[in-house]
C-alpha cells in the first residue's frame, strides 16, 4: 500500500512535469550553430558547426544525415531560385586565439545528399576580418529583400562589429563595389528577417560554449533600412550594444542562439535556435523550434504547446468546444426568506429556458431567494459546491460518437478537454502530434470524412485523431487533424456559427479559426 | 562563438581544429583587402587630451579619459568574474597611492614588475576601445585590469543623478571616492547597461574612477550620467585636472 501512494505520487509529479515543460525535439537533435531550417523536396535541414546537419522529414523527428563540404564555422542557408545558397566561416571565433576569418558562399540544386542534383559549386569568399579589424568575419546570415529582392549577408562576433554586405542573388558572390557596412556591436550569430515595413537584425548576447552555465539569449532590433540603424524597444541602437530580448533559457533548455526564421504559412511562423545545454540529454546542445509571435511590431517568443486540461475556446466567439450532450443543472439550493442557507432543499428544475432565469415561486409564495439578490448577505456559514462529476453526466451520454459544438463555458465535464502528446506518431516543426480527448474519458475529438467533428467513443490512433496544434503569431493557436479522411486538404478547426464548429480551410484573415487554451 | 570559459577552452582547440576541417579551404581565395584600422597605433580610437574643457557628446557619453596601460591579470575566460571576485580584485589598491592621488598624463606607476603609464586621451568614439589602447600600444589585450579616471566640472550641485556605465567584461566605478556602480559577470557592452543609486555631482569638480578587467575577447566601456527622466546630462565639462 505504502509502495503504491509513493508510485502514485512520482507519478503525478512525472506528469506534471512533463506537461509544464517545453518539449525537445524527438531523435538525435544535437547541433550547435545550426543554419536557418530549409525545406527541400519535403524534408527539412538544418546544418551545424564542423560541418554536416540534421534531416527531419516532419520537423520533430530530427536525425544526422545532412551533408555540408568545408567545416568551418556557423553556416547559414537561403534558398532562391532552383539552388540552395550556403554561406560558412572559416576561422576566426576567437578559437585559437584568432579572428582572421573568411566568408564563403557555395550553392546546390538539392540539399538530398541522396538525390542526383546535390552536390556544392561555385565556392566563392564573400566577407573577411585580417584579424586585427575590429570584426571577426564568423556566423554568416542571408536575407533575399522581399521589398526589392536583393540578397543582403551579415556576419560578425563580439570582437568588434556585426556587418552587412550586398550579394549577388543570381550568383551568391559579392555585388561589385559593395563594402562592408557595421550595424551591431557585441553580439553574435546573427539573423534577419522584414516584416511590415521593417527590416530585423536578431543577435545573440552572452556566453555560449559553456554548458548549463552559458548565458546565450537571442535579441533583437529593427529598421526602416536594411543597412539600419537597428534600434530596440528603447530605441537604443544596437551599434550600442541594444537589442530587446527575444529568448533566453527556460525550463530545463539554458543558452538559446542561433536564431533562424520559418514561416510556415500565413500567420504561422516559427524559429530555430538551439540551446547550448538541455539537461534531460547529459547537456548537449540541441536544435528547437518555437512559435514565433509578433506583438506590437516586436517577435516575441512563444511556447509550443505541452498538453493538460483546458476549456478550447473560440476567438470568434468566446464559447468553447463541447460534447454536444444534454446540460445536466448542478442542483440549487433554497434558501429560506432570511437569504441564510435555509433548509437546503434543492430546487425544482426550471421548466422552461430563455434569457432571464426561470422564477418559480418558493414554497410559501412571495419572491424567490436567490443567493446575493437583493443586498442580502449570507447569514449562517458559507458552503463550498462541488464542482459537478463527470461520473454523475457521463453516465447519460450516448455510448457512440457524438456531435462537437460549441457552447456556454461552464466548466462542465463536456466542455474540459484533455490534450496529451502521442508519442511516435510524427509531428511537425517543434512538436508531437497531440490527442485530444475529454478529460477522463478515451472519448477522443476527430475528424470525419465529410469533413465535420465528433467525439469516438475510443481512442485508435487514426491519423484523424491526431492534432496539430499551432501557436499563431498572434497568440491564438491553429488546431488541426493530421489528416481529414479521404481528402488531402489542410483543414482547420473553424467556428463557422458562434456555437458551431466544423474543418475548414484557415482563413488567417479571421478570427473564426482561432482558438485559446484555458485552464479550466 | 563568444570568449570560452578556462575549462573548456582546450577542448573547443581541439573542436577547432576539427570544424575547421582538414582539407583546405577553396583554392585560389584569397583574403579580401584588409580594414584600414589595422595599423598599429592607439588612432584613429584615441587622440591625445586637450587642456581645454570638453563637454560630454550630444549623449551624454564622456570621452575624455586618463587611461593606465593594461595590468598583466590572467584569466583565459571571462565568467569568472562574480560581484566577490570584481570586489576582491578591483576594490584594490594595485599600486600605492592608487585611490588617493589624482594620475597626472606620462605619470608612471610600477605594478609588480610591470612600469605602466598614465594616458590622458579622448575619443569621437561613445565608447572607450580599451583593446584597441592596449593593442596600439603593443600591450596586453587579454587577461588584463585597466585603470581609468577622469574628473568632470559640475556649474552646480546636481542631485538624483545616476551614472550609466556599459563595460566589456566586468568592471567596477567610483564617484568621488565613493562606489557607485559594479558590472560582474561575463560582460558585453550595453549603453546604460548597469547604473547607479540616485547620486549628487557636487558644485565643481567630482572624480571619476573606474577599473575593467577583462579576460579574452574585445574590452570597452562607456559612461555618461543621466537624471530623474533618464535623458543625459550634459551640463558638464570634463578637464582631467582634479584642483580646484
Amino acid at each position: 500500500m505504502k509502495f503504491s501512494i509513493v508510485a502514485v505520487i512520482v507519478l503525478a509529479l512525472l506528469s506534471f512535469h512533463r506537461a509544464g515543460l517545453a518539449q525537445a525535439l524527438n531523435g538525435q537533435p544535437y547541433i550547435h550553430d545550426p543554419s536557418t531550417i530549409t525545406q527541400c523536396d519535403g524534408k527539412y535541414y538544418t546544418f551545424g558547426t564542423g560541418g554536416g546537419g540534421l534531416i527531419s522529414v516532419d520537423g520533430w523527428t530530427w536525425n544526422p544525415g545532412a551533408e555540408r563540404p568545408g567545416g568551418g564555422l556557423a553556416p547559414d542557408v537561403i534558398h532562391i531560385g532552383d539552388r540552395y545558397y550556403v554561406s560558412y566561416a572559416k576561422g576566426g571565433g576567437g578559437l585559437a586565439g584568432g579572428h582572421a576569418s573568411n566568408v564563403y558562399v557555395m550553392w546546390t540544386r538539392s540539399l538530398d545528399p541522396q538525390s542526383p542534383d546535390f552536390g556544392f559549386k561555385d565556392e566563392t569568399l564573400v566577407a573577411s576580418s585580417d584579424g586585427i579589424e575590429d570584426c571577426d568575419a564568423i556566423d554568416p546570415a542571408f536575407l533575399l529583400d522581399p521589398t526589392d529582392g536583393r540578397l543582403w549577408l551579415t556576419y560578425g562576433t563580439y570582437f568588434g562589429f556585426i556587418r552587412i554586405v550586398e550579394l549577388d542573388p543570381k550568383t551568391g558572390k559579392r555585388m561589385p563595389g559593395n563594402t562592408p557596412i557595421n550595424i551591431a556591436i557585441d553580439c553574435e550569430a546573427t539573423a534577419m528577417m522584414y516584416r511590415d515595413g521593417w527590416y530585423y537584425l536578431l543577435g545573440t548576447h552572452g556566453t555560449c560554449c559553456d554548458g548549463a552555465n552559458s548565458t546565450y539569449n537571442i535579441v533583437v532590433g529593427r529598421s526602416k533600412k536594411i543597412t539600419g540603424p537597428y534600434r530596440d524597444n528603447m530605441g537604443q541602437d544596437m551599434l550600442k550594444g541594444g537589442g530587446r530580448f527575444v529568448v533566453g533559457a527556460s525550463g530545463r533548455f539554458v543558452g538559446a542562439g542561433h536564431f533562424g526564421h520559418m514561416v510556415l504559412d500565413a500567420c504561422v511562423e516559427k524559429f530555430s535556435c538551439h540551446y547550448e545545454a538541455d539537461l534531460d540529454r547529459s547537456g548537449f546542445s540541441v536544435l528547437d523550434i518555437r512559435p514565433l509571435l509578433w506583438r506590437d511590431g516586436w517577435p516575441v517568443a512563444g511556447e509550443n504547446f505541452t498538453g493538460g486540461v483546458y476549456e478550447i475556446q473560440s476567438e470568434r466567439s468566446g464559447f468553447a468546444l463541447e460534447l454536444a450532450v444534454d446540460f445536466v443543472r448542478m442542483p440549487r439550493i433554497w434558501r429560506g426568506p432570511s437569504g441564510g442557507p435555509g433548509p437546503g432543499i434543492p430546487r425544482p428544475a426550471p421548466q422552461s429556458s430563455g434569457t432571464h432565469p426561470p422564477t418559480p415561486p418558493p414554497p410559501g409564495g412571495g419572491l424567490p431567494m436567490m443567493p446575493g439578490f437583493f443586498n442580502r448577505v449570507p447569514e449562517g456559514p458559507l458552503v463550498s459546491i462541488p464542482a459537478q462529476s463527470l461520473d454523475s453526466v457521463a453516465k447519460d451520454w450516448p455510448a457512440g460518437t457524438i456531435d462537437i459544438r460549441i457552447g456556454d463555458f461552464m466548466s462542465r465535464p463536456h466542455q474540459k478537454w484533455s490534450i496529451t502528446p502521442v508519442a511516435d506518431a510524427g509531428g511537425y516543426p517543434g512538436s508531437p502530434y497531440f490527442k485530444i480527448t475529454i478529460a477522463g474519458t478515451e472519448r477522443a475529438l476527430a475528424a470525419t470524412a465529410d469533413a465535420e467533428l465528433v467525439a469516438v467513443p475510443g481512442i485508435t490512433g487514426a491519423p484523424e485523431q491526431l492534432w496539430r496544434i499551432d501557436q499563431l503569431t498572434d497568440g491564438t493557436y491553429r488546431i488541426m487533424p493530421k489528416l481529414v479522411p479521404g481528402s488531402n486538404e489542410q483543414f482547420v478547426l473553424t467556428a463557422v456559427g458562434a456555437s458551431t464548429v466544423t474543418l475548414a480551410k484557415f482563413d488567417p484573415r479571421s478570427d473564426i479559426s482561432r482558438w485559446n487554451f484555458r485552464t479550466p | 562563438m563568444k570568449r570560452l570559459c578556462t575549462f573548456i577552452l582546450l577542448v573547443c582547440d581541439v573542436v577547432y581544429v576539427l570544424a575547421q576541417g582538414l582539407a583546405p579551404a577553396s583554392g585560389g581565395i584569397e583574403h579580401l583587402p584588409p580594414a584600414v584600422d589595422t595599423v598599429r597605433s592607439i588612432a584613429p580610437f584615441f587622440t591625445q587630451a586637450h587642456a581645454s574643457p570638453r563637454t560630454p557628446d550630444a549623449e551624454g557619453f564622456i570621452q575624455r579619459w586618463l587611461l593606465l596601460e593594461p595590468i598583466y591579470k590572467p584569466n583565459r575566460g571571462n565568467t569568472v568574474f562574480t560581484d566577490t571576485y570584481i570586489r576582491r580584485n578591483l576594490d584594490t589598491a594595485y599600486f600605492p597611492g592608487q585611490f588617493a592621488t589624482f594620475p597626472r598624463n606620462g605619470e608612471k606607476v610600477k605594478v609588480g614588475d610591470q612600469e605602466l603609464v598614465w594616458h590622458a586621451l579622448e575619443t569621437s568614439n561613445f565608447n572607450i576601445k580599451l583593446f584597441r589602447f592596449a593593442y596600439g600600444l603593443n600591450k596586453q589585450t587579454y587577461g588584463v585590469v585597466f585603470l581609468a579616471a577622469t574628473v568632470i566640472d559640475c556649474p552646480k550641485e546636481l542631485k538624483n543623478v545616476r551614472m550609466a556605465v556599459g563595460s566589456n567584461s566586468a568592471s567596477m566605478w567610483w564617484l568621488n571616492g565613493k562606489e557607485a556602480v559594479l558590472l560582474s559577470g561575463d560582460r558585453r557592452m550595453v549603453m546604460d547597461d548597469c547604473v547607479s543609486k540616485r547620486l549628487t555631482l557636487t558644485k565643481g569638480r567630482n572624480i571619476i574612477r573606474g577599473a575593467v578587467i577583462n579576460g579574452p575577447g574585445m574590452s570597452d566601456f562607456c559612461v555618461r550620467f543621466i537624471d530623474e527622466h533618464g535623458q543625459a546630462v550634459r551640463d558638464l565639462t570634463i578637464t582631467l585636472d582634479p584642483r580646484y
